[in-house]
């Protein structure tokens, strides 16, 4: 089996990271009931013996010892960090795995990327290849990040290239928060463009994720817990959003309970590479299935149910209506409508006790209301893991290609023109060395390249599909 | 003679699990319906195919697990072993920590040559646990990674390694719409390679199996297991012992070149379909007596009608009047209703099996024009029932059964290769256009040659 190591970068990226973290450990102590250190447990954590000095002996079966994260948290301010390594989570962190400094960013792309950058480049490496080496066979890097901010952003996509380089065979994985239209950094869209022209480049597949997408999924879950219809009590650990049970007893802040979601999104991603199930997934096969040209690379994520209602007994019908939701506009953890854009390919990761027959029943029921493009007609991938997460009975995971994120980056395009041809806040960006107007030239022309693409692959949507004309074979 | 299992990836795994559990339970079912005597030879021809004894007693699958990751090969090892009755040897798995990816390219150009010393080494030592040889039965699907490329990369091994040896490939056709994005592409190039080296295809598409699941054996909630328990049945009604000539006593000893011999007499044309009847749930079982008359007529006209299984078929199919063959492609689109055939082979087991007529098999409009029904047509009769079916009537058929989705596979695979979707992911692993393309003339040539039979 192998193991994927997360790469958690600025305040954001810190924050879900630790959601994460916390989640996992649940969902493990609820699956591992014997305290063994197993396959399982070994593809996110280590299993180490503290009382040996130096790096911790690493011990690779048997009884758990410590459980170490196999992460790397890297913020340029302390606050978070510290927070992290105050709470209940301090010990799953390897201390020597942290890179800090005290100033921050200051919501800049380019000191993010080009002062830290250069500044933490051999330190950042150092811990990556230790982390690495800690691996019997590593095969993906996690990174968490927002778009908007500056270390995130600008820290975080450096931090791409470097694992290119360093480690080309490795996938990297990117859940990137983009700034929401009511952000409050102003320079948000400066940041989130820079950092996109990286993530074109050197990303194998990005989550995109936004908070006002995270917000209303939140209300809705509240509007159900508090709207006291008869007979709807909900397990309490089934809520999407709850920490119930996890190690950190923490006052539920605004962003936890969104933090939260994109943990378990990142769970519900790897669970069929962590546990058994009838038709495994492993994430080697999302990137070879989802992504049809290496640019088009943003997959829409969407997770159902987000509660689990206290009655045993589960129809059919509710099991479908989780398929149906995961389709539905307010299901997506980013603004997106899957359904009346274009797909080019969807993944469905189910959970728990759902077989092939509901897989299929579904697939049929659902197809004839979405628009694939004409090359992948049938364009589904399917997996069926039989651990279901913790307090549910089975959970879906739809990750969709679709031309439903256009509109996204149209909009971060528009408020991004909106700045720079007042030249507003320019100067913060142009006064750091190595930047020059060039830098955001090249990285709208490549954002807009990307738009272009999607804009193509929509024009086909309405026309018919037509058969290329086939070989010709001399009898 | 024995025949050598090759299990390749999750789905190849996960099959021979049941069919080997399907091999024995069968062996050993008290209900044969025959003396004792008979039943102890049945159980001896079995075990010396598909068994090796083992010091503690518990026979050992002559069988070999790959797999590039450990999840599904830890689980079937398990499971064996805590049947109790058989067991998969103590040595007798490799498997590697990355999987696939479900990239043929990466299966076969990146596991296969880095891999190839071990598994072969493998593979020889079970076979040197063989009295004598049959040959290989390599079950594999084709719309994965592991299954599909590095089983076409040791087909090809075993051809140039053991080229005296008979290779059956039994493939999985993947659900129409899709459970592998890319499954067209692997299973074009899967096919084409397949075509070139292994002497068989044996067939099993899971629509059909799935439809069988739902329509006959009644299961609300199909999994899997379910899927690869009827599977395993049909692979018993065919591979279990059966008599070499009519009213002896004496089983076949070479079940892989017997059916190869029977079934493949042009290089040309190597897919094998099974159907098999009856096929239901236990429960309806009790209550339901066949005749063979009954039995014969159904899977004659499942054969003609190109219908999988006993349910809904099409009994307004008749063989042409003039056996006249139709040139190019404009048949395939018009509705091919009959199936001819190229070769068959139908197994009976059971009760009264001396008494059953043929004659409808052996009707010249069912077969091509250049072969005779006396060279395309044959019967195996055993006394010794299958599974709890006091009748059972298997068919092994060559013929256009598997025209129409092969034509639909190259189809799909063409119309994304034609847009490029998704070639990066296979030439990053060394594949060429080239190679594609390749493929596809192959594969249209196959499609052509059963067209126009």
């Amino acid at each position: 089996m192998t193991q994927s190591v997360v790469v958690q970068v600025g305040q954001c990226g810190n924050q879900i990271g630790c959601c994460f973290w916390d989640l996992a450990l649940r969902e493990h102590a609820a699956v591992n009931q014997k305290g063994i250190y197993d396959e399982a447990l070994s593809s996110f954590f280590r299993n180490v013996d503290t009382r040996v000095v130096g790096d911790g002996g690493s011990i690779s079966k048997g009884k758990i010892c410590t459980l170490k994260a196999r992460a790397v948290l890297i913020d340029m301010e302390e606050g978070v960090v510290n927070e992290i390594l105050q709470g209940p989570l301090r010990d799953v962190f390897d201390s020597k795995q942290l890179i800090t400094d005290i100033s921050g960013s200051g919501n800049n792309w380019a000191v993010g990327h080009k002062v830290f950058g250069s500044l933490y480049q051999e330190k950042i490496l150092e811990k990556l290849r230790k982390s690495a080496e800690h691996c019997d066979c590593l095969q993906c890097f996690f990174i968490i990040h927002s778009m908007g901010g500056g270390t995130g952003s600008g820290l975080g996509t450096f931090l791409l290239k470097m694992l290119e380089d360093e480690f080309p065979e490795v996938y990297r994985f990117v859940t990137s928060v983009y700034p929401s239209g009511e952000d409050d950094v102003i320079t948000s869209p400066y940041n989130s463009i820079l950092a996109m022209k990286e993530l074109n480049e050197h990303a194998d597949c990005v989550l995109p994720i936004d908070n006002q997408s995270l917000f209303d999924i939140i209300s809705k879950i509240d509007l159900m817990v508090n709207s006291g219809k008869l007979g709807t009590t909900i397990k309490p650990k089934s809520l999407i959003t709850s920490s119930a049970g996890a190690v950190k007893k923490r006052h539920q802040k605004p962003f936890d309970a969104m933090n939260n979601i994109v943990a378990n999104l990142l769970l519900n991603l790897t669970s069929s590479a962590r546990f058994e199930g009838s038709l495994n997934m492993d994430l080697n096969e999302i990137s070879m299935n989802l992504v049809p040209f290496p640019q088009l690379h943003y997959l829409v994520s969407s997770l159902t149910p987000l509660y689990t209602l206290a009655d045993v007994n589960i129809p059919t019908r509710r099991l479908d209506q989780m398929f149906s939701d995961a389709f539905s506009k307010d299901h997506q953890l980013i603004r997106a409508d899957p359904k009346h854009s274009l797909y080019l390919a969807c993944a469905l990761m189910v959970r728990g006790n759902v077989q092939v027959s509901d897989l299929r029943r579904n697939i049929e029921r659902l197809k004839p209301s979405l628009q694939f493009v004409s090359w992948n007609q049938e364009g589904w991938k399917t997996s069926l893991c039989s651990v279901p997460p913790v307090g549910h009975s089975h959970s879906l995971l739809a990750l969709a290609n679709n031309t439903c994120v256009k509109p996204t980056f149209m909009e971060l395009r528009e408020r991004f023109m909106r700045l720079y041809k007042k030249k507003a806040h320019l100067h913060h960006y142009l006064q750091i060395e190595g930047m020059e107007e060039s830098c955001f030239m090249e990285a709208l022309s490549s954002l807009s390249g990307l738009i272009e693409e999607y804009n193509q692959l929509d024009a086909t949507k309405s026309m018919p599909v037509e058969d290329f004309p086939r070989l010709s074979v001399a009898m | 003679m024995s025949v050598v299992t090759v299990q390749l990836g999750q789905c190849g795994n996960q099959i021979g699990f049941e069919v080997f559990d399907a091999l024995y339970t069968d062996s050993h079912c008290p209900q044969g319906l025959c003396s004792k005597r008979e039943n102890e030879a049945y159980q001896a021809s079995c075990k010396e195919r598909f068994f090796s004894e083992e010091e503690n007693g518990v026979p050992s699958a002559r069988a070999i697990l790959v797999d590039m990751e450990p999840k599904v090969t830890n689980q079937t090892l398990s499971k064996a072993a805590q049947s109790g009755r058989w067991k998969y040897g103590q040595h007798s798995c490799f498997c590697q920590k990355q999987g696939s990816g479900n990239n043929w390219a990466y299966g076969y150009s990146v596991h296969g040559p880095r891999h190839e010393e071990s598994i072969m080494n493998l593979i020889q030592k079970e076979v040197e646990k063989c009295d004598s040889l049959s040959g290989f039965f390599i079950i594999m699907s084709m719309a994965g990674g592991t299954g599909s490329g590095l089983g076409a990369f040791v087909t090809q091994n075993l051809q140039d390694q053991y080229s005296n040896s008979l290779k059956m490939n039994h493939i999985i056709w993947p659900y129409e719409t899709g459970e592998v994005i890319v499954q067209n592409y692997n299973s074009i190039l899967t096919l084409s390679h397949l075509y070139r080296s292994s002497d068989a295809l044996l067939v099993h598409e899971n629509d059909a199996v799935h439809k069988i699941c739902a329509k006959l054996m009644n299961i609300k909630q199909i999994s899997f297991s379910d899927i690869n328990q009827v599977l395993a049945h049909q692979l018993g009604s065919v591979f279990q012992p059966t008599y070499s000539v009519e009213g002896s006593c004496h089983y076949r000893r070479n079940p892989l070149g017997d059916l190869m011999e029977n079934l493949v007499p042009h290089p040309e044309f190597k897919m094998l379909g099974i159907r098999n009847i009856p096929q239901m749930s236990e429960n309806s079982l009790a209550y339901s007596t066949f005749t063979w008359a009954g039995l014969l007529k159904h899977l004659r006209q499942m054969l003609i009608s190109n219908s999988k299984m006993e349910e809904g078929i099409d009994w307004q199919v008749r063989p042409p009047l003039s056996r006249l063959p139709t040139l190019g492609k404009a048949s395939l689109n018009r509705e091919l209703q009959f199936n001819t055939s190229i070769a068959n082979l139908v197994i009976l087991r059971g009760k009264d099996v001396h008494s059953a007529d043929l004659g409808g098999f052996k009707d010249p409009a069912l077969y091509t024009s250049w072969l005779k029904p006396i060279n395309a047509f044959n019967v195996w009769k055993t006394q010794r029932a299958f599974s709890k079916y006091e009748k059972s009537a298997a068919l092994v058929s060559n013929s256009q059964f598997l025209l129409k989705p092969l034509d639909t596979i190259v189809g799909k695979a063409w119309n994304m290769f034609a847009s490029k979707a998704y070639i990066h992911q296979y030439t990053k692993f060394g594949l060429e256009e080239e190679d594609f393309l390749d493929s596809f003339t192959l594969l249209e040539q196959v499609v052509a040659s059963y067209c126009n039979l």
